[in-house]
């Protein structure tokens, strides 16, 4: 697999851009589902995947053989997300009032927004609870869980990913593991 | 849960994380039956882990791939120049010293709009136009920029007229050859020569002062 890879990414060098076509081919659902569970909404997980993708292809030169390309290609993505979560965040003043509506500010709107009611919560079927989980996790926390759990990946290799100490990458998966509890255990 | 060992939380996730040793487990094992509040949180998060495990994989779209291919920068001239020059550090050095020079050249000919004539005795300089009186014999080279030079007598030497115009007379003689300049081709073809032959005027004229 290594060695295929490889292969293409010389062709690529070489200025052949239809063999990055190959390598596009082959990660995409990996790729768009990490994004997927990062971002919770399929048209920017849906971006963001060919952003990092598009990256990819741009810094291809810089991208160490030796290593293994899946990592490199998940940092790229891991990075965007987190970017793209972080900036989502202060597009408005939590407590500006909502327009039209009386005393009603921001704040409000996002716990009905984010935290949904307990009836509703328990209604939900599986995959989307599991998603809505997913989103109430701070980015440090969603990350190492999604990497962890649904992509399965060693936390050696997850450390690689994220670029950080493996001591704090089992520091993050401990935390999230118990920030997962008791988000679950409130209900 | 207050009174129990503070190892025991750690045990529970090393434990999940797949990294615990044998001795350790054991003592998680011994603890997790005597402890019903650490038996329930070891389940809550057991729990937790598996319910986010049962996440579904989840397909790009059809047309992922054309769109991430429409997406990417075009690629022929500009990455194609950039990773020739990547490869070729020595002649993409010798481009631009090649590029270099042939813009200074090339600025000093659109700059020089000067009249100046080589420094010969008998030539007559009258305004921009020098004169080679009749009757006279001119040992040496002689180079006009910007000027007209007339020929009535005779030049043992070679003779360059830049941007400028020359008349022979019909006793004019020229024993060497004789050039006008006005293209910035030729302009740049005569300076080349110019430095070449320097050089070789330099290395020569060394060699004599060795001697």
């Amino acid at each position: 697999m290594d060695q295929l890879i490889n292969k293409r990414i010389n062709e690529v060098l070489k200025g052949n851009q239809e063999a990055f076509e190959e390598i596009v081919t082959l990660f995409q659902h990996r790729l768009y589902h990490v994004c997927y569970r990062m971002l919770g909404n399929r048209q920017e997980a849906e971006d963001i995947a060919q952003e990092a993708f598009v990256r990819a292809y741009i810094n291809i030169h810089t991208f160490d053989q030796k290593r293994k390309f899946s990592t490199w290609l998940f940092r790229i993505a891991t990075n965007l997300c987190i970017d793209r979560i972080r900036k989502k965040k202060p597009d408005y003043y939590l407590d500006a009032n909502v327009p039209g509506t009386e005393g009603l500010t921001m704040y409000s709107q996002i716990a009905s927004d984010r935290e949904l009611p307990e009836e509703e919560v328990e209604k939900m079927e599986t995959q989307k609870r599991i998603q809505y989980e997913i989103g109430r996790l701070s980015d440090r926390y969603r990350s190492v869980i999604i990497l962890r759990y649904i992509e399965e990946l060693p936390l050696k290799e997850i450390s690689e990913i994220l670029e950080l100490p493996l001591g704090t990458v089992k520091t993050r998966v401990h935390r999230g593991r118990a920030a997962l509890r008791k988000q679950m255990g409130d209900l | 849960m207050n009174t129990c060992p503070e190892q025991i939380v750690h045990y529970m996730h090393a434990y999940l994380d797949g990294d615990i040793d044998h001795h350790d487990e054991q003592l998680l094992n011994e603890h997790l039956q005597q402890c019903k509040s650490c038996e329930e949180l070891m389940d809550d998060l057991t729990d937790a882990v598996q319910f986010i495990e049962q996440a579904e994989p989840v397909q790009a779209p059809t047309g992922f791939v054309d769109g991430v291919m429409t997406r990417l920068p075009k690629e022929k001239s500009q990455a194609g120049i950039q990773r020739w020059l990547r490869g070729h550090p020595f002649l993409a050095a010798a481009a631009m010293f090649f590029v270099l020079m042939s813009a200074s050249l090339f600025t000093s000919y659109g700059n020089d709009q000067q009249f100046s004539v080589t420094k010969q005795p008998n030539l007559i300089v009258e305004g921009e136009t020098v004169l080679v009186p009749e009757g006279e014999v001119i040992k040496g080279d002689i180079v006009v920029k910007n000027g007209e030079l007339r020929i009535e007598g005779e030049v043992d030497g070679n003779v360059t007229v830049i941007r400028g115009s020359k008349y022979m007379a019909s006793t004019g003689v020229i024993t060497g050859t004789s050039a006008e300049i006005d293209q910035a081709f030729d302009w740049l073809w005569y300076k080349i020569k110019e430095t070449v032959k320097d050089v070789f005027n330099v290395s020569e004229r060394e060699k004599k002062i060795e001697e």
